[in-house]
């Protein structure tokens, strides 16, 4: 469904990508593995419309595509959670689910239109359902939430507008132990739903519980890949840090 | 999730968040309620204070620093300022004058002029790159103030049209005009704010700007806007006190950038950005109103009036203190029953 192949991408001086290949099927859970500086980051900011390629191609359902902005990839269907969450402290949890996908009418006053909030707290509920989630006072300030809160709120709206793909930046990393598994779960319910995941996370554990594939970077390349069981720790453990570089 | 949602239902009944919601709701309420006291406080100290007559002086009084809060609401909403105001109340005087002898004609010269410094300073803040308000409507301040007195020749010119007359001294029963159109605009801006589109990405651009561009809000288009809107109050401001001295005077409206500004902060609103209700501005207006009415009464020197300001602008910031404890304390108390 998405494929990037050899991507390239410098800041100045600084090569944080030298050839990353990255395919995700459809209602598939991808985990995008790596140390600090391996390019994870940036590889997400090419997919979500943040930043564009130096080379390399990135193919949506097989035909190429370019993502001018953020607003672009999500049209193309392509939700991001970006790890500073992107929340609003002083918009209550629904305006920040709808933010700039507001319900407003009548339709001839454009962006001065009338907000239409029972029908976006509506539109909310039904989500939380859809996705068998039940949290939160919608019209509570995300200001006055606790971290795990906060996140659910992001989570949410990565996940509930995604139709494609869903990219997860370190999602658990606010979060409790209970709270993580509240979300993975979450996560592992997606692909019922048709949507794909893509899952950055330092947890191998977490990423063996939900992830079907793992894809390991390293300076920027790819380096492999490998199903995530426990048995392939080892494995998946000495590709990030390099074959090199164990005992 | 719904453990977690069981919990936090059952932890809301917690004493002390309680006590923390409550103290947010008064705190939010402050401006309201600071205004009944000293409206209050007024009325028992002064037998004047109540009569039709003053509360009509009030109005007259209070209108166009009412106007230019307003105005100035939207733009602090974005982390901004604007200190062109006082000087566009003297420029859009000054070619209102000049403007002829039509009423409508004049009124939209007026309001145009304020508008078009408001698009100057938006456009120099957004394409400038230059990206500090304080810094381009000091500058603008400056240049309108001169523009008004190089258009001018430094002269006060009397003589307005009958429409402008009506807007500043008219009165509709024992309501002045003035205070009527400062309630039709308070209604407008608080439908723009609270009940539009763009009035949502008003507060979200004053939340979190970077945020605000990475969820694909026109963030550059709505800071044009506000101060596009800013500088179109400034010019009705201006309309008000042409109309009130029948005349355009290049020296009008020294300092009410500042009482605009007091306004807004006595009213709540957030110098941080993102925070701030029209109804809170427009008691604080009244407020700033009626410690000068009242004081006035009582036959306090004006210095006393000064302090008395002074201090409740001190003591607002000190209530925006507060709110960001207590909102810290209800975030503590959810996290609390979240790992509870």
């Amino acid at each position: 469904m998405l494929e990037i192949r050899d991507a390239v991408k410098s800041y100045g001086a600084v090569q944080a990508l030298r050839g990353a290949s990255l395919q995700v099927e459809p209602s598939e859970i991808v985990a995008l593995l790596g140390d600090n500086g391996a390019g994870k980051s940036t590889l997400v900011k090419a997919i979500s419309g943040v930043h564009r390629l130096d080379a390399g191609d990135l193919l949506l359902e097989g035909e190429p595509a370019t993502f001018r902005s953020p607003v672009d990839a999500r049209e193309h269907g392509i939700e991001t959670l970006h790890q500073d969450l992107s929340l609003f402290d002083n918009l209550s949890a629904v305006a920040n689910f709808h933010i700039a996908r507001e319900l407003r009418g009548p339709r001839g006053l454009g962006r001065l239109g009338l907000l239409r909030e029972r029908a976006m707290e509506r539109a909310w509920r039904e989500q939380l359902e859809r996705l068998g989630v039940r949290i939160l006072d919608p019209r509570q300030e995300v200001g006055v939430m606790s971290g795990g809160q906060r996140q659910a709120v992001a989570v949410l709206r990565a996940v509930a507008f995604a139709r494609r793909l869903v990219i997860l930046d370190e999602p658990t990393a606010a979060l409790g132990v209970r709270e993580s598994r509240q979300v993975l779960d979450l996560v592992s319910r997606l692909p019922d739903q048709g949507i794909a995941v893509l899952l950055i996370s330092h947890n191998l554990e977490q990423v063996a519980a939900v992830a079907d594939r793992a894809v390991v970077l390293r300076q920027g390349r790819s380096v492999g890949q490998a199903v995530p069981t426990a048995d392939n720790h080892e494995t998946l453990v000495s590709l990030i840090v390099g074959a090199g570089a164990g005992p | 999730m719904s453990a977690l949602a069981d919990r936090v239902d059952r932890a809301s009944g917690g004493s002390r968040e309680r006590a923390a919601r409550v103290g947010l709701r008064i705190v939010q309420a402050g401006p309201v309620l600071i205004l009944a006291v000293v409206a209050l406080a007024m009325s028992l100290l002064s037998p004047f204070f109540l009569t039709e007559r003053n509360l009509t002086n009030l109005g007259f009084q209070t209108s166009i620093v009412a106007v230019l809060a307003l105005g100035q609401l939207l733009v602090i909403l974005t982390r901004g300022i604007d200190l062109s105001v006082g000087a566009v109340v003297a420029l859009s005087g000054v070619l209102g004058v000049m403007a002829g002898d039509s009423g409508p004609v004049v009124v939209l010269a007026m309001a145009l002029t304020g508008a078009l410094v408001g698009a100057v300073n938006g456009l120099v803040l957004v394409k400038g790159r230059v990206m500090n308000p304080f810094i381009v409507t000091l500058g603008t301040l400056s240049i309108v103030r001169g523009a008004a007195l190089v258009v001018s020749d430094a002269q006060t010119v009397t003589g307005l049209p009958p429409l402008v007359l009506t807007l500043g001294t008219g009165l509709a029963g024992p309501i002045p005009v003035p205070a009527l159109l400062v309630a039709v605009l308070a209604v407008l801006a608080w439908i723009l704010l609270a009940r539009t589109q763009w009035g949502r990405w008003i507060y979200a651009v004053g939340g979190q700007p970077d945020a605000a561009r990475r969820v694909g809000i026109p963030v550059d288009r709505v800071l044009i806007s506000v101060y596009v809107l800013c500088g179109l109050a400034a010019g009705i401001a201006g309309l008000l006190v042409a109309g009130r001295t029948d005349a355009g005077a290049p020296t009008a409206g020294q300092l009410l950038e500042l009482d605009a500004i007091t306004a807004v902060i006595i009213g709540g609103a957030s110098f941080f950005g993102g925070r701030g209700s029209v109804g809170n501005v427009v008691a604080g207006a009244l407020i700033i109103g009626v410690i000068r009415n009242g004081l006035n009464l009582l036959d306090v020197t004006p210095f006393w009036q000064s302090i008395a300001v002074g201090t409740l602008v001190i003591a607002s910031l000190e209530l925006d203190v507060l709110r960001g404890y207590l909102e810290q304390r209800l975030r503590a108390a959810q996290t609390r029953s979240a790992e509870a």
